[in-house]
């Protein structure tokens, strides 16, 4: 029998099916227009479309745009034309395995869950005693939560836009002063031949004026790097309004998330409707508020994203309290290969904001050495407020 | 012609192309899009330009971009020397300002850069767009244009028409996300690593000479070196290197001296810190596996 999708009698004809493929791709988050789906049926008429493997090859060819995409991309053809909702596909159990701990896994390496506990520690307004119930210290833990949190609960759709609006003037203020491209200017340090030449006609050929180009200031591109696990949560508002904020007032921006695994936000926080993004990220970050392993998840952006998308323009921001689990000394190697790509190096605490904060924490007395800023940041007030001081970096 | 055809002929320019990429490759010649290949250093993107080229009989035409790539490196400039000491002699002969016009902005003065050189020639040429992610975002807005319309407005001399239709082929890095326009233009292709089989087939293309067990060695040792944290991954390029060095030391066997393997890896291995960690006994374990 063939695993092929059988239509209904009535379906119009195969332009029909891949319009529905192209909107099937759609819904599911590809971004396609008309256009493609003009050139997907030219495709199949190009390969022979019996063959489902050419089909899909073809198809892949044109609808995807990026290595995400791509491979997603086969799931989606399957469920379309291979009837994957439908046929019985054989089910083979894998033999239970204990994971490594050094596995990238949403499973926890011990096989137990336990819920963050307590209610989360923040710096109070200042008024009045501060709430405090005998000597309590902050700690990492390592366990994840498996408690999943909708991330809309947390922020509100005016905090992103006012986010946005300090995002937009941070991003202007980290100012690059090395582009290569010149610009026609007053004062310049080079001749700007095209124009001089061209004025040069009106005086018959005698360069009378001589303008000049300059190198213009460019915008870093900014990569920010937030931690999420349990002892970040009272601050995950004000953070993660932040990233949204990023995204959208700085398209080359780039945002992850952390917590005992890394993930890429920026396609997902890239959505259109503020909400809708936000609801995207709760989606990736499972396990919010869970255990946090800084260390290893900065190496691996460093050994991963940071190779693609980190240069000597970049800025990373790193939105953590330094309290990890892992050896303090995986920190400072991701941080050391991090500064190899040339990028600055900033890292905003929120315990900093803290009176009579000192960096105890191991892994951020280890950090501290490669870091080219290290902030304060509690709040978004906080966040306005570093403009000035990134602009001297 | 099937994708089939496309492939062996690029085989027949010693170009081991994967399926997917052949279909790719096929699609963007009938169709007449530009194709975007993306991938890690050294899997062959660039490679696969060459081969086509090749293949189809055209001439190759290579733009490489790099961060500040701007208009007049990547469309066309003016002589501006020329037209000055043009535009001196024409008032010592008294000529008018309307001749000496239309002469200094005539083709005779046009430097040809890459992106109109490949929409003047005769026959369809291949144009390379290389490492297109280092290039600025404004340069790829203009190239946008040029891949939409294949036309370039030049203000002095009216808007030149592509002769022909360039077959384009765009790499990248992934050094910055592109823009989602650029994506849309053009078919895309991610390309991986080869297998096993296929990087097999890619040094016997490359290389006949090697013996086939050597030739399965270096590839096992390759693979197997891939999976180990480095920090350069090689590519097939350093593969090839990898074989010829064996060869110019006459080796025939991995196993068989590990200090001549040591020293044939700073052909691999191209900084210190992957040097350091692959150590004799590392290699030496990953020579014997592959074996």
């Amino acid at each position: 029998m063939s695993r092929v999708t059988k239509f209904a009698a009535r379906d119009p004809g195969p332009a029909a099916r891949v319009v529905g493929f192209i909107a099937h791709l759609r819904e599911n988050g590809l971004r396609l227009g008309v256009a493609e789906a003009d050139i997907a049926i030219s495709a199949l008429a190009e390969v022979e479309a019996v063959h489902p493997d050419d089909s899909r090859r073809a198809l892949r060819a044109v609808c995807t745009g990026c290595k995400e995409e791509a491979e997603r991309f086969d799931a989606l053809f399957d469920s379309y034309w291979m009837d994957a909702g439908r046929v019985r596909q054989k089910v083979i159990l894998k033999p239970t395995t204990t994971m490594s701990k050094d596995v990238h896994s949403s499973r926890d390496a011990a096989g137990q869950d336990v819920g963050a506990s307590g209610a989360a520690t923040a710096p109070d307004d200042g008024n009045g005693e501060a709430e405090s119930d005998g000597t309590g210290k902050l700690i990492a833990t390592q366990q994840r939560n498996l408690s999943r949190r909708d991330l809309r609960d947390l922020v509100r759709p005016d905090e992103i836009a006012q986010a946005e609006e300090v995002a937009r003037r941070i991003g202007a203020a980290l100012r690059d002063k090395r582009s290569r491209r010149r610009k026609a200017a007053r004062r310049g340090d080079r001749l700007h031949f095209r124009k001089t030449i061209r004025h040069s006609l009106a005086t018959g050929g005698e360069p009378l004026h001589l303008l000049r180009k300059y190198r213009p200031d460019r915008t870093r591109k900014i990569a920010a790097v937030c931690d999420v696990s349990g002892s970040m949560s009272a601050y995950a508002q004000v953070f993660l309004a932040f990233l949204a904020g990023l995204m959208r007032a700085d398209m080359s921006a780039d945002a992850y998330l952390f917590h005992t695994r890394l993930v890429r936000i920026t396609e997902a926080l890239r959505d259109k409707g503020a909400m809708r993004a936000i609801g995207r990220m709760s989606l990736m970050a499972d396990g919010f508020g869970g255990g946090s392993k800084i260390g290893p998840s900065l190496l691996r952006f460093a050994d991963t994203y940071a190779k693609r998308f980190v240069d000597g323009r970049s800025v990373v921001l790193i939105l953590s309290d330094g309290y990890d689990t892992a050896p303090p000394e995986v920190i400072a190697a991701a941080l050391q290969k991090l500064r190899k790509r040339g990028c600055k190096v900033i890292w905003l605490n929120p315990l900093k904001g803290w009176q009579d904060y000192a960096p105890v924490a191991a892994g951020m007395a280890a950090a501290l050495p490669y870091l080219d800023a290290f902030k304060a940041a509690n709040t978004l007030q906080d966040l306005a407020a570093l403009e000035q001081e990134v602009a001297t970096l | 012609m099937s994708w089939n055809d496309l492939k062996s002929r690029l085989a027949a320019e010693s170009y081991v192309a994967s399926d997917d990429l052949a279909v790719a490759l096929q699609l963007a010649l009938n169709l007449g899009r530009p194709l975007l290949l993306e991938g890690a250093a050294g899997v062959g993107k660039t490679e696969i330009a060459r081969a086509l080229s090749v293949a189809q009989g055209t001439r190759l035409i290579r733009l490489q971009c790099y961060e500040g790539l701007d208009a007049a490196q990547a469309i066309y400039e003016w002589n501006y020397q020329r037209q000055l000491l043009t535009i001196r002699a024409a008032a010592e002969d008294g000529e008018t300002g309307k001749t000496v016009e239309d002469r200094i902005f005539s083709r005779d003065f046009l430097l040809e850069r890459p992106l109109l050189a490949a929409i003047t020639q005769d026959t369809p040429p291949v144009l390379l767009i290389d490492e297109i992610d280092r290039a600025d975002e404004e340069f790829e807005a203009y190239l946008l244009e040029i891949l939409s319309d294949f036309q370039i407005s030049i203000p002095e001399l009216g808007t030149i028409r592509a002769v022909s239709r360039p077959i384009v082929i765009l790499t990248s890095n992934g050094t910055r996300d592109l823009s989602d326009a650029l994506r849309r233009r053009c078919l895309y292709t991610y390309v991986e690593y080869p297998d096993r089989a296929t990087e097999l087939a890619i040094l016997q293309a490359r290389c006949p000479e090697v013996e086939a067990r050597l030739a399965d060695q270096i590839v096992g040792f390759v693979q197997r070196l891939r999976k180990e944290e480095l920090e350069k991954v090689p590519g097939i390029a350093e593969m090839l290197d990898f074989a010829a060095a064996l060869m110019g030391l006459g080796i025939a066997d991995l196993t068989q001296d590990p200090a001549v393997l040591q020293s044939t890896l700073t052909t691999l291995l191209k900084t210190q810190s992957d040097q350091a960690h692959i150590t004799p006994e590392v290699a030496g374990r990953i020579a014997g596996k592959a074996a």
